[in-house]
Protein backbone atom coordinates (compact mmCIF):
# COMPACT_ATOMS: atom_id res chain seq x y z
CA UNK A 1 0.00 0.00 0.00
CA UNK A 2 1.46 3.05 -1.38
CA UNK A 3 1.50 5.89 1.67
CA UNK A 4 -1.66 8.46 1.98
CA UNK A 5 -0.76 12.01 0.34
CA UNK A 6 -1.87 15.02 1.08
CA UNK A 7 -3.73 16.89 -1.72
CA UNK A 8 -3.99 20.39 -1.58
CA UNK A 9 -5.77 23.24 -3.77
CA UNK A 10 -4.47 26.58 -3.84
CA UNK A 11 -7.06 28.85 -5.39
CA UNK A 12 -7.05 32.64 -6.17
CA UNK A 13 -10.42 34.38 -5.64
CA UNK A 14 -11.20 37.70 -6.36
CA UNK A 15 -10.47 40.07 -9.05
CA UNK A 16 -6.90 41.02 -9.18
CA UNK A 17 -4.37 38.82 -11.44
CA UNK A 18 -1.38 38.29 -9.68
CA UNK A 19 -0.88 34.88 -9.06
CA UNK A 20 3.13 34.70 -8.64
CA UNK A 21 2.72 34.35 -4.91
CA UNK A 22 0.18 31.73 -5.28
CA UNK A 23 2.75 29.78 -8.03
CA UNK A 24 4.95 29.94 -5.54
CA UNK A 25 2.99 28.62 -3.01
CA UNK A 26 1.68 25.51 -5.33
CA UNK A 27 5.35 24.71 -6.08
CA UNK A 28 6.47 24.51 -2.77
CA UNK A 29 3.58 22.44 -1.85
CA UNK A 30 4.96 20.08 -4.61
CA UNK A 31 8.53 20.00 -3.79
CA UNK A 32 7.09 19.42 -0.47
CA UNK A 33 5.81 15.63 -1.95
CA UNK A 34 1.64 16.97 -1.60
CA UNK A 35 -0.89 16.78 -4.99
CA UNK A 36 -1.62 20.37 -5.26
CA UNK A 37 -4.34 21.29 -7.40
CA UNK A 38 -4.07 24.70 -8.99
CA UNK A 39 -7.02 26.84 -10.72
CA UNK A 40 -5.71 30.23 -11.69
CA UNK A 41 -7.18 33.00 -10.80
CA UNK A 42 -10.18 35.19 -10.58
CA UNK A 43 -12.33 32.07 -8.61
CA UNK A 44 -15.54 32.97 -7.31
CA UNK A 45 -16.13 31.52 -3.78
CA UNK A 46 -18.11 28.78 -5.44
CA UNK A 47 -16.41 27.49 -7.55
CA UNK A 48 -13.65 27.01 -4.85
CA UNK A 49 -15.79 25.21 -2.82
CA UNK A 50 -17.26 22.97 -5.40
CA UNK A 51 -13.43 22.21 -6.77
CA UNK A 52 -12.43 21.23 -2.99
CA UNK A 53 -14.95 19.22 -3.35
CA UNK A 54 -14.54 17.38 -6.38
CA UNK A 55 -10.89 16.95 -5.87
CA UNK A 56 -11.23 15.84 -2.31
CA UNK A 57 -8.33 18.28 -0.86
CA UNK A 58 -7.48 18.36 2.85
CA UNK A 59 -6.79 22.15 2.64
CA UNK A 60 -7.42 24.80 0.56
CA UNK A 61 -4.90 27.99 0.52
CA UNK A 62 -6.77 30.90 -0.61
CA UNK A 63 -4.26 33.85 -1.30
CA UNK A 64 -5.83 37.42 -2.34
CA UNK A 65 -4.07 40.18 -2.54
CA UNK A 66 -7.17 42.64 -3.66
CA UNK A 67 -8.75 43.37 -0.02
CA UNK A 68 -11.36 41.50 -0.61
CA UNK A 69 -10.24 38.64 1.81
CA UNK A 70 -12.68 39.61 4.71
CA UNK A 71 -16.01 38.45 2.51
CA UNK A 72 -13.93 35.63 0.40
CA UNK A 73 -12.82 33.61 2.95
CA UNK A 74 -14.95 33.18 5.43
CA UNK A 75 -17.52 32.56 2.27
CA UNK A 76 -15.67 29.79 0.85
CA UNK A 77 -15.64 28.42 4.69
CA UNK A 78 -19.14 28.63 4.68
CA UNK A 79 -20.18 26.91 1.76
CA UNK A 80 -17.64 24.13 2.60
CA UNK A 81 -19.86 23.64 5.63
CA UNK A 82 -23.07 24.03 3.40
CA UNK A 83 -21.90 20.90 1.23
CA UNK A 84 -20.97 18.65 4.35
CA UNK A 85 -17.48 19.79 4.14
CA UNK A 86 -16.13 21.41 7.14
CA UNK A 87 -13.59 18.96 7.36
CA UNK A 88 -11.75 20.51 5.12
CA UNK A 89 -9.54 22.94 6.11
CA UNK A 90 -9.13 26.56 4.69
CA UNK A 91 -5.89 29.16 5.29
CA UNK A 92 -5.23 32.00 3.70
CA UNK A 93 -2.42 34.39 2.58
CA UNK A 94 -2.02 37.43 0.43
CA UNK A 95 -1.77 41.02 1.75
CA UNK A 96 -3.89 40.81 4.81
CA UNK A 97 -3.42 43.58 7.81
CA UNK A 98 -3.06 42.42 11.19
CA UNK A 99 -6.71 43.95 12.16
CA UNK A 100 -8.20 41.13 10.25
CA UNK A 101 -6.73 38.12 11.70
CA UNK A 102 -9.11 37.60 14.22
CA UNK A 103 -12.01 38.18 12.57
CA UNK A 104 -10.79 35.87 9.93
CA UNK A 105 -9.83 33.25 12.73
CA UNK A 106 -13.33 33.47 14.31
CA UNK A 107 -14.58 32.91 10.62
CA UNK A 108 -13.15 29.65 10.47
CA UNK A 109 -9.62 30.39 8.86
CA UNK A 110 -7.43 27.76 10.34
CA UNK A 111 -4.11 29.87 9.68
CA UNK A 112 -2.96 33.06 7.66
CA UNK A 113 0.32 33.43 6.09
CA UNK A 114 1.77 37.14 4.73
CA UNK A 115 3.85 37.56 2.41
CA UNK A 116 6.70 37.89 4.61
CA UNK A 117 6.07 34.32 6.12
CA UNK A 118 9.25 32.12 5.09
CA UNK A 119 7.49 28.92 3.09
CA UNK A 120 8.77 25.93 5.09
CA UNK A 121 6.71 27.60 8.01
CA UNK A 122 4.05 27.18 5.84
CA UNK A 123 4.87 23.43 4.71
CA UNK A 124 5.66 22.78 8.87
CA UNK A 125 2.30 23.94 9.35
CA UNK A 126 0.62 22.01 6.85
CA UNK A 127 2.32 18.65 8.06
CA UNK A 128 1.70 19.25 11.43
CA UNK A 129 -1.85 20.22 11.45
CA UNK A 130 -3.21 17.74 8.16
CA UNK A 131 -3.32 14.13 8.59
CA UNK A 132 -4.82 12.35 5.12
CA UNK A 133 -8.56 11.35 5.53
CA UNK A 134 -9.62 8.23 4.62
CA UNK A 135 -12.93 7.24 5.76
CA UNK A 136 -16.65 8.46 4.27
CA UNK B 1 -18.65 -17.55 -3.85
CA UNK B 2 -18.29 -16.86 -0.11
CA UNK B 3 -18.29 -13.08 1.11
CA UNK B 4 -18.45 -11.35 4.44
CA UNK B 5 -22.29 -10.04 4.91
CA UNK B 6 -22.24 -6.16 3.85
CA UNK B 7 -22.12 -3.44 6.10
CA UNK B 8 -24.78 -0.89 6.43
CA UNK B 9 -22.22 2.02 5.92
CA UNK B 10 -20.95 0.05 2.32
CA UNK B 11 -23.86 -0.25 1.15
CA UNK B 12 -24.81 3.64 2.00
CA UNK B 13 -21.54 4.51 0.00
CA UNK B 14 -22.63 2.49 -2.96
CA UNK B 15 -25.67 3.90 -2.81
CA UNK B 16 -24.25 7.38 -2.95
CA UNK B 17 -22.09 6.81 -5.39
CA UNK B 18 -25.25 5.29 -7.85
CA UNK B 19 -27.06 8.35 -7.21
CA UNK B 20 -24.04 10.76 -7.89
CA UNK B 21 -22.88 12.05 -4.89
CA UNK B 22 -19.55 13.75 -5.82
CA UNK B 23 -18.64 14.05 -2.01
CA UNK B 24 -18.23 10.08 -1.42
CA UNK B 25 -17.05 9.31 -4.93
CA UNK B 26 -14.38 11.70 -4.88
CA UNK B 27 -13.14 10.23 -1.27
CA UNK B 28 -13.74 6.76 -2.85
CA UNK B 29 -11.26 7.75 -5.71
CA UNK B 30 -8.65 8.78 -3.26
CA UNK B 31 -8.53 6.13 -1.35
CA UNK B 32 -7.97 3.91 -4.56
CA UNK B 33 -5.15 6.12 -5.18
CA UNK B 34 -3.99 5.33 -2.35
CA UNK B 35 -4.52 1.71 -2.34
CA UNK B 36 -6.83 1.06 0.59
CA UNK B 37 -7.59 -2.18 0.79
CA UNK B 38 -11.42 -1.14 2.28
CA UNK B 39 -11.39 1.12 -1.62
CA UNK B 40 -10.34 -2.28 -3.64
CA UNK B 41 -13.44 -3.74 -1.81
CA UNK B 42 -15.82 -1.09 -2.30
CA UNK B 43 -14.66 -1.59 -6.09
CA UNK B 44 -15.76 -5.38 -6.09
CA UNK B 45 -19.41 -4.13 -4.84
CA UNK B 46 -19.13 -1.08 -7.52
CA UNK B 47 -18.25 -3.48 -10.74
CA UNK B 48 -21.55 -5.08 -11.27
CA UNK B 49 -22.93 -1.62 -11.76
CA UNK B 50 -20.32 -0.41 -14.83
CA UNK B 51 -20.28 -0.41 -17.97
CA UNK B 52 -22.80 2.03 -19.16
CA UNK B 53 -20.52 5.25 -19.73
CA UNK B 54 -18.63 6.58 -23.13
CA UNK B 55 -15.49 6.82 -22.23
CA UNK B 56 -13.13 9.03 -24.58
CA UNK B 57 -9.25 9.08 -23.92
CA UNK B 58 -7.67 12.64 -25.22
CA UNK B 59 -4.01 12.36 -25.98
CA UNK B 60 -1.54 14.20 -27.20
CA UNK B 61 2.05 16.47 -26.77
CA UNK B 62 2.52 18.79 -23.81
CA UNK B 63 0.75 22.29 -24.69
CA UNK B 64 -1.42 20.73 -27.95
CA UNK B 65 -4.76 22.13 -26.00
CA UNK B 66 -5.78 19.22 -24.46
CA UNK B 67 -7.85 21.11 -21.70
CA UNK B 68 -9.28 23.63 -23.76
CA UNK B 69 -10.44 20.69 -26.37
CA UNK B 70 -12.05 19.02 -22.97
CA UNK B 71 -13.32 22.32 -21.64
CA UNK B 72 -15.37 22.82 -24.98
CA UNK B 73 -16.24 19.23 -25.29
CA UNK B 74 -17.90 19.69 -21.39
CA UNK B 75 -20.13 22.53 -23.11
CA UNK B 76 -21.01 20.79 -26.18
CA UNK B 77 -22.17 17.67 -24.41
CA UNK B 78 -23.97 19.78 -21.59
CA UNK B 79 -26.06 20.80 -24.30
CA UNK B 80 -27.56 17.45 -25.14
CA UNK B 81 -28.09 16.86 -21.73
CA UNK B 82 -25.24 14.31 -20.82
CA UNK B 83 -23.35 13.80 -17.50
CA UNK B 84 -19.75 14.37 -17.96
CA UNK B 85 -17.34 13.17 -15.83
CA UNK B 86 -13.18 14.39 -16.19
CA UNK B 87 -10.20 12.78 -15.27
CA UNK B 88 -7.25 14.64 -15.96
CA UNK B 89 -4.00 13.33 -15.40
CA UNK B 90 -0.61 15.07 -14.75
CA UNK B 91 2.56 13.62 -13.63
CA UNK B 92 3.86 13.27 -10.55
CA UNK B 93 7.58 14.59 -9.82
CA UNK B 94 9.70 11.69 -9.95
CA UNK B 95 11.66 13.59 -7.35
CA UNK B 96 9.76 14.76 -4.25
CA UNK B 97 6.69 12.53 -5.13
CA UNK B 98 4.51 15.76 -5.09
CA UNK B 99 2.64 17.25 -8.33
CA UNK B 100 0.75 20.45 -9.87
CA UNK B 101 -2.45 19.29 -10.81
CA UNK B 102 -3.15 22.08 -13.34
CA UNK B 103 -5.51 20.83 -16.51
CA UNK B 104 -8.87 21.99 -14.50
CA UNK B 105 -7.91 25.65 -14.99
CA UNK B 106 -9.38 25.50 -18.18
CA UNK B 107 -12.24 23.44 -17.22
CA UNK B 108 -13.31 25.91 -14.29
CA UNK B 109 -16.53 27.82 -15.72
CA UNK B 110 -18.41 24.27 -15.08
CA UNK B 111 -16.71 24.06 -11.53
CA UNK B 112 -20.70 24.66 -10.32
CA UNK B 113 -22.41 22.61 -12.72
CA UNK B 114 -23.88 19.80 -10.79
CA UNK B 115 -23.91 17.81 -13.97
CA UNK B 116 -20.12 17.42 -14.39
CA UNK B 117 -17.44 16.24 -12.06
CA UNK B 118 -13.75 16.92 -13.29
CA UNK B 119 -11.07 14.87 -11.19
CA UNK B 120 -7.47 15.41 -11.56
CA UNK B 121 -5.15 12.64 -10.64
CA UNK B 122 -0.99 12.57 -10.20
CA UNK B 123 0.35 9.44 -12.27
CA UNK B 124 2.33 8.70 -9.05
CA UNK B 125 5.06 6.83 -10.98
CA UNK B 126 2.82 5.45 -13.68
CA UNK B 127 3.81 4.57 -16.90
CA UNK B 128 2.20 5.22 -20.26
CA UNK B 129 0.62 8.50 -19.29
CA UNK B 130 -1.73 7.86 -16.74
CA UNK B 131 -2.85 7.00 -12.88
CA UNK B 132 -2.64 3.38 -11.87
CA UNK B 133 -6.19 4.27 -10.36
CA UNK B 134 -7.88 5.89 -13.68
CA UNK B 135 -9.51 2.28 -14.75
CA UNK B 136 -11.04 2.33 -11.15
CA UNK B 137 -12.23 5.92 -11.18
CA UNK B 138 -13.34 5.64 -14.76
CA UNK B 139 -15.67 3.08 -13.08
CA UNK B 140 -16.71 5.05 -10.48
CA UNK B 141 -17.93 7.83 -12.44
CA UNK B 142 -19.98 5.14 -14.93
CA UNK B 143 -21.65 4.36 -11.16
CA UNK B 144 -22.05 7.82 -10.78
CA UNK B 145 -24.30 7.92 -14.17
CA UNK B 146 -21.77 10.14 -16.07
CA UNK B 147 -22.98 8.88 -19.47
CA UNK B 148 -19.44 10.57 -21.11
CA UNK B 149 -16.26 10.29 -19.05
CA UNK B 150 -13.37 12.21 -20.90
CA UNK B 151 -9.85 10.94 -19.86
CA UNK B 152 -6.74 13.26 -20.76
CA UNK B 153 -3.10 12.03 -20.63
CA UNK B 154 -0.48 13.62 -19.56
CA UNK B 155 0.48 14.61 -22.55
CA UNK B 156 4.60 13.15 -22.77
CA UNK B 157 4.34 12.69 -26.54
CA UNK B 158 5.68 9.35 -25.62
CA UNK B 159 4.51 5.74 -24.50
CA UNK B 160 0.90 7.32 -23.94
CA UNK B 161 -0.45 4.06 -26.02
CA UNK B 162 -1.81 3.02 -22.47
CA UNK B 163 -5.20 5.09 -22.87
CA UNK B 164 -6.66 2.34 -25.27
CA UNK B 165 -6.80 0.19 -22.20
CA UNK B 166 -9.32 2.75 -20.67
CA UNK B 167 -11.37 4.38 -23.31
CA UNK B 168 -13.77 3.39 -25.93
CA UNK B 169 -12.80 6.38 -28.33
CA UNK B 170 -9.60 7.83 -28.40
CA UNK B 171 -8.77 11.23 -30.09
CA UNK B 172 -5.06 12.37 -30.70
CA UNK B 173 -4.42 15.73 -30.69
CA UNK B 174 -1.85 17.28 -32.59
CA UNK B 175 -0.41 20.90 -33.62
CA UNK B 176 0.96 22.25 -36.45
CA UNK B 177 4.38 22.95 -37.01
CA UNK B 178 5.74 21.16 -33.98
CA UNK B 179 7.49 18.21 -35.69
CA UNK B 180 4.12 16.25 -33.63
CA UNK B 181 3.77 13.76 -36.77
CA UNK B 182 6.51 12.25 -35.98
CA UNK B 183 6.64 12.00 -32.55
CA UNK B 184 3.45 10.38 -33.08
CA UNK B 185 4.76 7.58 -35.00
CA UNK B 186 7.74 6.74 -33.51
CA UNK B 187 5.06 6.49 -29.97
CA UNK B 188 2.78 4.33 -31.61
CA UNK B 189 0.33 6.93 -31.40
CA UNK B 190 -1.25 7.10 -34.93
CA UNK B 191 -2.26 3.41 -34.70
CA UNK B 192 -4.64 4.02 -31.70
CA UNK B 193 -6.33 7.13 -33.20
CA UNK B 194 -10.26 6.74 -33.64
CA UNK B 195 -10.21 10.58 -34.13
CA UNK B 196 -7.43 12.85 -34.93
CA UNK B 197 -8.05 16.55 -34.34
CA UNK B 198 -5.57 19.25 -35.60
CA UNK B 199 -5.98 21.90 -33.11
CA UNK B 200 -4.76 25.38 -33.05
CA UNK B 201 -5.54 25.13 -36.86
CA UNK B 202 -5.25 28.71 -36.91
CA UNK B 203 -1.36 28.28 -37.35
CA UNK B 204 0.51 27.72 -40.41
CA UNK B 205 1.36 24.07 -41.61
CA UNK B 206 -2.19 23.59 -40.67
CA UNK B 207 -2.73 21.99 -43.99
CA UNK B 208 0.09 20.28 -44.59
CA UNK B 209 -0.41 18.22 -41.24
CA UNK B 210 -4.17 17.56 -42.39
CA UNK B 211 -2.71 16.35 -45.79
CA UNK B 212 -0.24 14.57 -44.74
CA UNK B 213 -2.52 12.83 -41.84
CA UNK B 214 -4.84 11.98 -45.04
CA UNK B 215 -2.28 10.64 -47.39
CA UNK B 216 -0.96 8.23 -44.21
CA UNK B 217 -4.46 7.12 -44.02
CA UNK B 218 -4.82 6.43 -47.46
CA UNK B 219 -2.61 3.86 -47.33
CA UNK B 220 -4.01 1.88 -44.78
CA UNK B 221 -5.70 -1.00 -46.66
CA UNK B 222 -8.67 -1.68 -44.09
CA UNK B 223 -9.80 -0.01 -41.19
CA UNK B 224 -11.59 -2.14 -38.24
CA UNK B 225 -15.32 -2.13 -38.27
CA UNK B 226 -15.28 0.02 -41.83
CA UNK B 227 -13.82 3.28 -39.18
CA UNK B 228 -11.56 5.36 -40.87
CA UNK B 229 -10.59 7.71 -38.69
CA UNK B 230 -11.85 11.60 -39.50
CA UNK B 231 -9.44 13.90 -39.06
CA UNK B 232 -11.11 17.54 -37.66
CA UNK B 233 -9.28 20.58 -37.91
CA UNK B 234 -10.17 23.08 -34.98
CA UNK B 235 -9.99 26.60 -35.41
CA UNK B 236 -8.15 29.05 -32.59
CA UNK B 237 -10.19 28.67 -29.40
CA UNK B 238 -9.85 32.52 -28.99
CA UNK B 239 -11.66 33.49 -31.82
CA UNK B 240 -15.76 31.26 -30.78
CA UNK B 241 -17.37 31.32 -34.38
CA UNK B 242 -15.31 29.35 -36.14
CA UNK B 243 -14.13 27.26 -32.54
CA UNK B 244 -17.63 26.02 -31.56
CA UNK B 245 -18.88 25.26 -35.43
CA UNK B 246 -15.44 22.74 -35.65
CA UNK B 247 -16.31 21.71 -31.95
CA UNK B 248 -19.58 20.59 -33.21
CA UNK B 249 -18.01 18.48 -35.53
CA UNK B 250 -15.95 16.76 -33.43
CA UNK B 251 -18.78 16.21 -30.66
CA UNK B 252 -20.90 14.91 -34.02
CA UNK B 253 -17.37 12.27 -34.36
CA UNK B 254 -17.23 11.04 -31.13
CA UNK B 255 -20.82 10.22 -31.18
CA UNK B 256 -20.41 8.57 -34.25
CA UNK B 257 -17.49 6.78 -33.43
CA UNK B 258 -19.66 4.91 -30.52
CA UNK B 259 -22.37 4.37 -32.58
CA UNK B 260 -20.28 2.56 -34.96
CA UNK B 261 -18.54 0.86 -32.16
CA UNK B 262 -22.17 -0.70 -31.10
CA UNK B 263 -23.55 -1.63 -34.61
CA UNK B 264 -20.14 -3.47 -35.66
CA UNK B 265 -20.17 -4.92 -32.23
CA UNK B 266 -16.50 -3.99 -31.64
CA UNK B 267 -17.88 -2.37 -28.73
CA UNK B 268 -17.22 -5.89 -27.08
CA UNK B 269 -13.82 -6.48 -28.35
CA UNK B 270 -12.96 -2.69 -26.61
CA UNK B 271 -14.71 -4.07 -23.67
CA UNK B 272 -13.38 -7.21 -23.06
CA UNK B 273 -10.08 -5.56 -23.89
CA UNK B 274 -10.21 -3.31 -20.94
CA UNK B 275 -11.39 -6.14 -18.81
CA UNK B 276 -8.32 -8.26 -19.85
CA UNK B 277 -6.02 -5.25 -18.30
CA UNK B 278 -8.09 -4.85 -15.87
CA UNK B 279 -7.30 -8.86 -14.52
CA UNK B 280 -3.60 -8.41 -15.33
CA UNK B 281 -3.38 -5.51 -12.87
CA UNK B 282 -5.52 -6.96 -10.16
CA UNK B 283 -3.26 -10.40 -10.70
CA UNK B 284 -0.18 -8.27 -10.35
CA UNK B 285 -1.95 -6.53 -7.13
CA UNK B 286 -2.68 -9.74 -5.77
CA UNK B 287 -0.08 -11.83 -6.41
CA UNK B 288 3.21 -10.29 -7.61
CA UNK B 289 2.72 -7.05 -4.67
CA UNK B 290 2.37 -9.05 -1.34
CA UNK B 291 5.75 -11.22 -2.62
CA UNK B 292 7.81 -8.13 -3.85
CA UNK B 293 6.60 -6.38 -0.47
CA UNK B 294 7.57 -9.63 2.43
CA UNK B 295 10.80 -9.72 0.14
CA UNK B 296 11.76 -6.44 0.45
CA UNK B 297 10.71 -6.10 4.04
CA UNK B 298 12.32 -9.34 5.09
CA UNK B 299 15.71 -8.28 3.56
CA UNK B 300 15.19 -10.86 0.81
CA UNK B 301 15.36 -8.69 -2.39
CA UNK B 302 18.79 -7.08 -0.43
CA UNK B 303 20.63 -10.29 -0.55
CA UNK B 304 19.50 -11.19 -3.85
CA UNK B 305 20.71 -8.20 -4.92
CA UNK B 306 24.43 -8.84 -3.55
CA UNK B 307 24.17 -12.31 -5.02
CA UNK B 308 23.13 -10.88 -8.39
CA UNK B 309 26.22 -8.43 -8.03
CA UNK B 310 29.00 -11.09 -7.43
CA UNK B 311 27.61 -13.17 -10.20
CA UNK B 312 26.64 -15.82 -7.96
CA UNK B 313 23.15 -16.53 -9.58
CA UNK B 314 21.23 -14.66 -11.97
CA UNK B 315 18.14 -12.86 -12.12
CA UNK B 316 15.76 -16.20 -14.24
CA UNK B 317 16.75 -18.28 -11.58
CA UNK B 318 15.67 -16.42 -8.71
CA UNK B 319 12.32 -15.94 -10.70
CA UNK B 320 11.99 -19.64 -10.88
CA UNK B 321 13.04 -20.57 -7.36
CA UNK B 322 10.79 -17.69 -5.93
CA UNK B 323 7.73 -18.82 -8.09
CA UNK B 324 8.30 -22.47 -6.94
CA UNK B 325 8.42 -21.33 -3.33
CA UNK B 326 5.46 -19.67 -3.42
CA UNK B 327 3.02 -20.07 -5.70
CA UNK B 328 2.14 -23.61 -4.77
N1 LIG C 1 -3.45 29.66 -30.77
C1 LIG C 1 -4.14 28.77 -30.10
N2 LIG C 1 -3.79 28.48 -28.84
C2 LIG C 1 -4.48 27.53 -28.15
C3 LIG C 1 -5.57 26.83 -28.74
N3 LIG C 1 -6.04 25.93 -27.84
C4 LIG C 1 -5.28 26.06 -26.73
N4 LIG C 1 -4.34 27.03 -26.91
C5 LIG C 1 -3.35 27.48 -25.92
O1 LIG C 1 -2.37 26.46 -25.72
C6 LIG C 1 -1.94 26.45 -24.38
C7 LIG C 1 -2.05 25.07 -23.77
O2 LIG C 1 -3.41 24.69 -23.71
P1 LIG C 1 -3.93 23.48 -22.82
O3 LIG C 1 -5.35 23.27 -23.16
O4 LIG C 1 -3.58 23.66 -21.40
O5 LIG C 1 -3.02 22.31 -23.40
P2 LIG C 1 -2.82 20.82 -22.85
O6 LIG C 1 -2.56 19.95 -24.01
O7 LIG C 1 -3.94 20.45 -21.96
O8 LIG C 1 -1.51 20.99 -21.98
P3 LIG C 1 -0.87 19.95 -20.94
O9 LIG C 1 -1.99 19.32 -20.19
O10 LIG C 1 0.00 20.80 -20.11
O11 LIG C 1 -0.10 18.97 -21.78
C8 LIG C 1 -2.78 27.48 -23.64
O12 LIG C 1 -2.04 28.65 -23.49
C9 LIG C 1 -3.97 27.66 -24.54
O13 LIG C 1 -4.54 28.95 -24.40
C10 LIG C 1 -5.93 27.19 -30.10
O14 LIG C 1 -6.87 26.65 -30.66
N5 LIG C 1 -5.19 28.15 -30.73
MG1 LIG D 1 -3.89 19.77 -19.98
Amino acid sequence: MTEKKIRIMVAKPGLDGHDRGARILARCFRDAGFEVIYTGCHQTPEQIAATAIQEDVDLVGLSCLSGAHRYLFPRVVELLKEQGADDIVVIGGGIIPDQDFQTLYDAGIKAIFTPGSPLDTIVRWVRTNIRPRVNL
Amino acid sequence: MTQKPEEPEEREQLQKIRAGDVRTASRLIRNLEDESPEARNAMKRIFPYTGRAHVVGITGSPGAGKSTLVDALIASFRKQRKGVGVLAVDPTSPFTGGAILGDRIRMQRHAEDPGVFVRSLATRGALGGLSKAVGDAVHVMDVMGKELILVETVGTGQQEVEIINHSHTVIVVLVPGMGDEIQAIKAGIMEIADIFVINKADRDGSHQLLNELMAMLNMVPEFPGGWRPPVIRIGNCFDPGPFAESLGELAAAINDHYRSLVETDLLGDRMKRKTMVEIHEALRDAILAPILKEMTESGEMEEIAGRLLRKETDPYTIAEEVARRRLK
